[in-house]
């Protein structure tokens, strides 16, 4: 199972947050805060896991995480889950947003996180793994949005923003 | 209303959206709480417009503020406005906002119910997937009840999109409600199988995360799995299933053999790096459940360790970690293989980053062995010295002392060593870990006696440099250490050198500034002291230095007695008194010493932390036995009960004891023997009958170690443990010559017999410690085990799931799905009737089940029909030849899909036998390929002897069974498909209700029907059993009814009645009526008189039954009651139509006011001591049946749970729609059955037991 899914920058500023169990939204920032900590200290060539239990309760988690640019990407998942198996699903995770948003930067999560929403929610499922083929992703992503499109009024087209 | 929208929308474009809303907080870096707050001002001012995308716009920038960390719970309601927009836009904007803030303790998650299930049938298979992704945020136990039929239905839908959210989503609901489990598991095995592979997918990961927490009632899926495993391509659900296999092979040895080899061969064939290490991690695990080796044990071992060390070596620090975390799994069974990869494990320890550090670090913890301890330790303590951090270093230090002290110091031969280690680790700087070596000290001075002059020097030579240790505020932390130093410098004092040195630096003035609980053992410990100066100035000529050790304590002593701490204060003035009065009496030269000495008598001997807790009863003592004559049983009500239920509670934990005493006493002598043999410490009858095997090529293996002279910060005086190193090389040579001495002498007198271990390394045993100490073990009471007793935590979701599914499917115990069971459907709760036509579009939803049951029925009739009459035939057949288990399987995968539709209606008896579990059997028994006829014809691997009349049949069908099942299972899913696609017409909907009344009767009529009953066994099987009583009947009609209390509100129970048309006629407009009391009143719809009959919402064709429900609300319900009503319908025939009526009493008996409620014993305990509950009891005679039937039948016709049963003592508990605990303990002895029962309502429990002894007068 996956427990929570976390994006956030190099400030530690939450670009998304995913929790899969309930919390206030005070231990949601302390958890943001101290994954944050734990994980902009590490040094880049060192491995990607953090045996972070205390977090999220239940001892036998692990944070497992990758830094893209300014961004890190944050799963905290148990033991249920193979650990390089995240790591590809978070690439696969990068990379679908990287087609949807046309070169994905921190400015596309910033103003879209409700896209960003979308998609995550088309490969993970109440911290199950749905889907990890980027292409079937894709699809349904598409597909709702065209959905989404069709049903706008004249008046509402939404404006782009960067 | 046009107009409305175009002017809502333009006041849109006024609006925020969450695109400004973001610029805006950006732009306000300075007051973004002050720019949010009037954000949420505005938001709160858009959500009470009337326009929905208004609404949703407002609530898509509360999502953006909860990741914020603000709390938009107030908006519930408004989200789930949205969520039940018809744009799918708006929806999930909704659905978004609520699995980002809903929880179980959102209240307006009980309006969503309506929605969801609304979204979940949509057309749009859009709006059903973002509902099931949402839901799977937010499901609570209410919405899990109400939904998981509808989910259910999802899993078969044609759109494998939402087929696989919909088994996803599944786990959420077992989690919150696992009664739906059983149910709904022969669907999602099914699934397994589905061509989709994100299904499949899905599917897996289900049941793999089911099978993690509860691994054996997963167990029988594993043939399954295999199939999968060895057929799937897709790596995500391969790593799912090998990790399944990790949990499951430690419950199954033999799956582990079966395994080894595909999934070395997926060793060598894979390039996916996950993959492989997953597999590397289940033959590790398939190895460690392997106790007894197979012949190429060490083979796969060998591959293991060997891939690991290719993952340890990659520059990819994720490999490498996880190499090592694996490396450490095979550690614990096979530490022999590791340890030859020593030089990579402390190459790993120099690695720049710290989580591979500890890694390794975890990794030499086990790799330890007498004979290389000394040398790692020393390796670890040149990297305490060069850690940089403290947190690394505490870490080392605490490996150290671990590794050292690991399993009663087994590794450590040489006391002084590591006494010196400690001694040394008291130097490092900033260490928050003082009380660990201060613990460590004590721990080897108590139990190590022979080591106590070494320590106590030590130790004052610690004490004596004690500034050197609180010079700096910083190294506080290590100042614990003194209050070890001093302890055993006091309790081990005659030890002493020089205790007058001692003694004085223990009353040094900086002492003052340590804590006061070191200042306190200080001061106490200087009283010691003061004893052993006396005594060894005793009968000397002069007092002079007795007299004067006095005098220092009088005069350094007062500084304490001023301390602020209460404890040093009171200690000091204390013996600053007896110093006083002691040094009276010197002077007047009276011998005091005895007296003072005697003060500090007695040997302190440690105890274990659970001691006291691990007494065991001892022999011959019964606990339950009655000290005096029991009371007799004419003796007052209330009492007896109580004394029957304390009596109960010990007996539970008897059994127990006498078990252990039995074979675990045999075990722990064992365990013990093999302890005292690892121990060097002890003292074996023959110790050199063991180490003469010894020859010169072992001393290659003992590591040459240098002295290092330039340690730094070198205190002065102290020992240094590096010296041991060279000491004890030399010292085990010499051993090691004298060794071979003797064993010369020994070859020539026995020439074969040393040889063979010539060869061999040095072992562990020919190590022997420097002096033989004695290691005093913590005290412990006989037979006491030191292990924890493992208390599971109560709270875990997951205990609830440990639901035995074999037997759904078949097994021993067949348990099919009871009533109570059955998911709940929509019309149970509190609507009422409605106008037949309307109720027949309401009810064809969420009856789901039953539909698609009819629906198949009438398709699949002659078809199915076909079956049946085949496997009844064939099950006749078994019967005749006495029933052979290992036919049983090759049936199974067709019939399982009919199965499974049945047990969703109604409780079906008992089917068939162990198959599941032969099935696994005989999988595992044998080699993948089909077996030949030979194979399977020797009983011997068959569970039950194979008679011979079915021989000739079972191989057969066994070989036949993967072809067979496949087209089978497709067909299945084909015939769903089509189904699904039928109109939901109300005239099958009646066929079914057919169906199902008639199902009920086979029941009643008491398994005329051998299909049903399956095929016998020695264990008696249920009989069958129906809740279904009749209410009334002439020549046209018959009425059958069962009461269930509604769980959902505590007023209200729901009487089903079945209508069965019995006449050539049509039976239409019938109307149902009841003559309320105060108590009871059937609910009407609104705006009907009170008076007003509910019309029954069919007609019924001849020969055709069908079923209504009606809801009565109730007031008390302590007492059953009866209620008269009338049934008028109109008979139609061809030429005529009459009106008729029928008159009926309707009982409501006690027991139908209870609910099937499970609990936990420990829960069940709570219940019982609490003492609220009034008790009653009841006796019945001549009960002739088995205890699981009359536990069955007490289950089934009084709607109680067994809590715990043994032997023929059963707990059972049940819960009353208000609430009442009723706990009832059940106890047979030869056709005398006792039922003693506590409840909080008297009366009711008196009602309850009436009834349970009707339901058994009857039978």
């Amino acid at each position: 199972m996956i427990k929570a899914i976390l994006i956030f920058n190099n400030h530690g500023k939450p670009r998304l947050s995913k929790f899969y169990e309930h919390y206030s939204e005070d231990t949601e920032q302390q958890i943001i805060r101290e994954t944050f900590h734990l994980v902009s200290k590490r040094d880049e060539n060192v491995c990607n896991f953090l045996e972070g239990g205390m977090l999220i309760d239940g001892s036998d988690n692990k944070l497992i995480y990758r830094h893209y640019a300014t961004l890190y990407f944050v799963f905290c998942v148990d033991s249920s889950e193979s650990e390089l198996g995240i790591l590809d699903l978070i690439q696969v995770f990068v990379e679908t947003l990287d087609k949807c948003f046309e070169n994905v930067c921190e400015l596309d999560l910033i103003f879209h996180v409700d896209k960003v929403h979308n998609i995550l929610a088309e490969m993970v499922m109440g911290g199950m793994v749905l889907e990890t083929n980027m292409n079937e992703i894709i699809t349904q992503v598409d597909a709702q949005n065209k959905m989404e499109k069709s049903e706008t009024f004249i008046f509402q087209s939404p404006r782009q923003d960067r | 209303m046009a107009l409305k929208i175009v002017k809502g929308s333009i006041d849109r474009m006024f609006d925020k959206n969450l695109q400004d809303l973001v610029r805006g907080i950006r732009n306000h870096k300075e007051d973004e709480a002050k720019y949010i707050s009037t954000c949420i001002d505005e938001i709160k001012q858009e959500l009470k417009q009337d326009n929905i995308a208004v609404k949703a716009n407002a609530v898509c920038k509360l999502t953006y503020l909860q990741m914020l960390g603000y709390d938009v719970s107030w908006a519930a309601f408004n989200i789930v406005e949205v969520m039940s927009s018809s744009k799918f836009t708006y929806k999930r904007i909704g659905y978004l906002a609520a699995s980002q803030c809903f929880h179980e303790g959102t209240d307006v998650i009980m309006l969503t119910t309506n929605q969801i299930r609304k979204d979940l049938s949509s057309p749009n298979q859009y709006d059903t997937g973002v509902a099931l992704t949402g839901l799977s945020c937010f499901v609570t136990p209410d919405l899990a009840r109400d939904l998981a039929n509808d989910i259910m239905t999802l899993m078969s839908h044609t759109k494998p999109y939402i087929r696989k959210k919909a088994v996803l989503i599944m786990y959420k609901v077992f989690l919150k409600y696992p009664e739906s489990l059983r149910p709904a598991f022969p669907r999602l095995k099914e699934k397994l199988e589905d061509p989709d592979p994100g299904v499949q997918s899905a599917a897996v990961n289900v049941i793999c995360e089911l099978a993690r927490r509860n691994p054996k009632n997963y167990l029988s899926l594993a043939p399954l799995f295999f199939k999968l495993m060895t057929s799937s391509t897709n790596n995500w659900v391969l790593i799912k299933i090998i990790k399944l296999f990790g949990a499951l092979t430690p419950l199954e040895p033999r799956l582990g053999k079966k395994l080894i080899e595909p999934l070395t061969n997926l060793i060598h064939s894979t390039s996916a790096m996950s993959l492989l290490y997953e597999c590397v991690n289940t033959v590790i695990a398939v190895l460690i459940s392997l106790s007894s080796g197979m012949p190429n044990h060490s083979a796969s071992i060998q591959l293991c360790v060997q891939k690991l060390r290719i993952l340890i070596e990659d520059s990819d620090q994720n490999l490498k970690y996880l190499g090592l975390l694996a490396m450490s799994k095979i550690l614990k069974t096979h530490p022999k293989s590791v340890q030859s990869h020593k030089d990579l494990i402390l190459q790993c320890l120099d690695d720049k980053d710290e989580s591979i550090r500890l890694r390794a670090l975890d990794l030499l913890y086990g790799m330890v062995s007498k004979k290389n301890l000394m040398e790692i330790v020393k390796k670890l303590m040149l990297h305490v010295d060069k850690a940089e951090g403290t947190t690394y270093r505490d870490e080392l230090l605490t490996k150290i002392i671990d590794i050292c002290s690991q399993s009663n110091y087994q590794y450590i031969t040489n006391f002084e060593w590591y006494i010196s280690i400690l001694v040394e680790l008291t130097r490092l700087e900033g260490t928050r870990h003082g009380h660990l070596i201060a613990s460590q000290m004590l721990d080897v001075a108590i139990r190590v006696k022979a080591i106590r002059a070494f320590a106590v020097a030590q130790m004052a030579m610690l004490l004596d440099n004690a500034h050197l240790l609180t010079g700096n505020m910083q190294r506080n932390g290590i100042c614990e250490v003194l209050y070890a130093a001093a302890w055993i410098c006091g309790e081990f004092s005659e030890h002493l050198e020089d205790p007058n040195q001692t003694l004085e630096a223990m009353l040094r003035p900086k002492v003052a500034t340590l804590p006061g609980h070191i200042q306190a053992v200080y001061v106490q410990n200087a009283a010691k002291l003061f004893a052993t100066v006396l005594r060894k100035h005793e009968g000397a000529t002069d007092s002079q230095a007795a007299q004067e050790t006095s005098q220092l304590l009088v005069e350094r002593l007062p500084l304490f007695v001023q301390s602020a701490n209460l404890e040093v204060q009171e200690r000091a003035s204390c013996i600053l008194q007896l110093v006083k009065y002691i040094q009276k009496l010197q002077q007047k030269d009276v011998e005091v010493a005895e007296e003072v000495s005697a003060l500090f008598a007695g040997e302190l001997n440690p105890v274990a932390p659970k001691a006291q807790k691990k007494v065991p009863v001892p022999e011959g003592l019964d606990l339950d036995a009655w000290i005096n004559e029991p009371p007799s049983e004419s003796e007052s009500e209330d009492e007896k009960p109580k004394a029957v239920f304390a009596k109960e509670e010990t007996k539970h934990s008897r059994p127990r004891h006498t078990e252990v005493d039995e074979k675990e006493l045999a075990r722990r002598r064992e365990a013990r023997k093999q302890e005292q043999a690892n121990n060097p410490f002890y003292i074996k009858s023959s110790p050199s009958s063991q180490k003469v095997y010894q020859d010169a090529p072992g001393v290659e293996h003992i590591p040459v170690v240098q002295i290092d002279l330039s340690v730094p910060l070198k205190v002065p005086g102290m020992p240094m443990s590096d010296q041991y190193l060279k000491l004890e090389e030399e010292r085990r040579q010499k051993e090691k010559a004298e060794k071979k001495k003797k064993e010369k002498k020994k070859k020539r007198e026995k020439h074969g017999k040393g040889k063979k271990h010539d060869s061999g390394p040095e072992s562990e045993e020919d190590i022997t410690p420097a002096h033989h100490v004695d290691i005093v073990t913590e005290e412990m009471p006989e037979n006491a085990l030191p292990s924890d007793d493992d208390d599971k935590d109560p709270n875990d979701p997951h205990k609830a799931l440990d639901i035995d599914l074999d037997n759904l499917l078949s097994g021993t115990n067949c348990r099919p799905l009871a009533d109570t069971e059955k998911l709940p459907v929509r019309t149970h709760r509190s609507e009422p009737l409605k106008s037949p036509g309307e109720d027949g579009d309401v009810e064809s939803v969420p009856q789901e089940p039953k539909k698609r049951s009819s629906k198949e029925k009438k398709e699949k009739k002659k078809d199915k029909d076909k079956d049946r009459k085949k496997s009844k035939e064939e099950k006749k057949k078994k019967k005749k030849h006495k029933h052979d288990a290992e036919d049983e399987p090759a049936e199974l995968p067709a019939e399982e899909p009919v199965k499974s539709e049945e047990t969703n209606e109604v409780a079906t008896p008992p089917t068939s036998t162990s198959a599941e579990a032969s099935d696994l059997d005989f999988w595992l028994s044998s080699t993948p390929v089909a077996p030949t006829a030979k194979e399977v014809a020797a009983p011997a691997p068959a569970p039950a002897p194979a008679p011979e009349t079915s021989l000739a049949a079972a191989p057969d069908s066994e070989a036949d069974e993967p072809k067979d099942a496949e087209p089978e299972e497709v067909k299945c899913s084909k015939h769903k498909k089509k189904k699904q696609k039928k109109e939901k017409e109300k005239e099958e909907k009646k066929e079914k209700k057919k169906k199902r009344h008639h199902h009920h009767h086979h029941h009643s009529d008491g398994g005329e029907d051998s299909v049903q009953n399956g095929t016998m066994e020695e264990e008696e099987p249920l009989p069958p059993m129906s809740n279904y009583c009749l209410l009334a009947e002439n020549s046209y009609i018959k009425m059958v009814y069962d009461i269930q209390g509604n769980l959902q509100d505590g007023s209200q129970v729901v009487v089903s009645v079945i209508f069965e048309n019995k006449s050539d006629s049509f039976l239409k407009s019938m109307e149902f009526n009841v003559l309320d009391s105060l108590n009871s009143k059937l609910q009407r719809p609104e705006g009907a008189g009170p008076h007003d009959g509910l019309v029954v919402p069919f007609q019924l064709p001849p020969g055709v039954s069908n079923e209504a429900r009606f809801i009565f609300s109730v007031q008390s319900i302590v007492m059953p009651q009866k209620l008269k009503g009338t049934l008028t319908f109109i008979v139609k025939s061809e030429d005529s139509s009459t009106h008729e009526k029928l008159d009926f009493k309707l009982h409501f008996t006690c027991t139908s006011y209870l609910i099937t409620t499970p609990c936990y014993s420990d829960a069940y305990a709570k219940l019982l001591e609490s003492g609220d509950l009034k008790s009653s009891s009841l006796r019945l005679e001549g009960v002739n049946m088995p205890f699981h039937h009359l536990l069955a039948r007490i289950c089934f016709h009084h709607h109680f749970s067994v809590v715990e049963r043994i032997d023929s003592c059963a707990s059972m508990y049940s819960r009353s729609i208000q609430g009442h605990h009723v706990c009832l303990l059940v106890k047979t002895a030869d056709q005398t059955v006792s039922i003693d029962a506590k409840c909080d309502e008297p009366s009711l429990l008196g009602n309850v037991l009436d009834e349970i002894k009707q339901t058994f007068s009857q039978c």
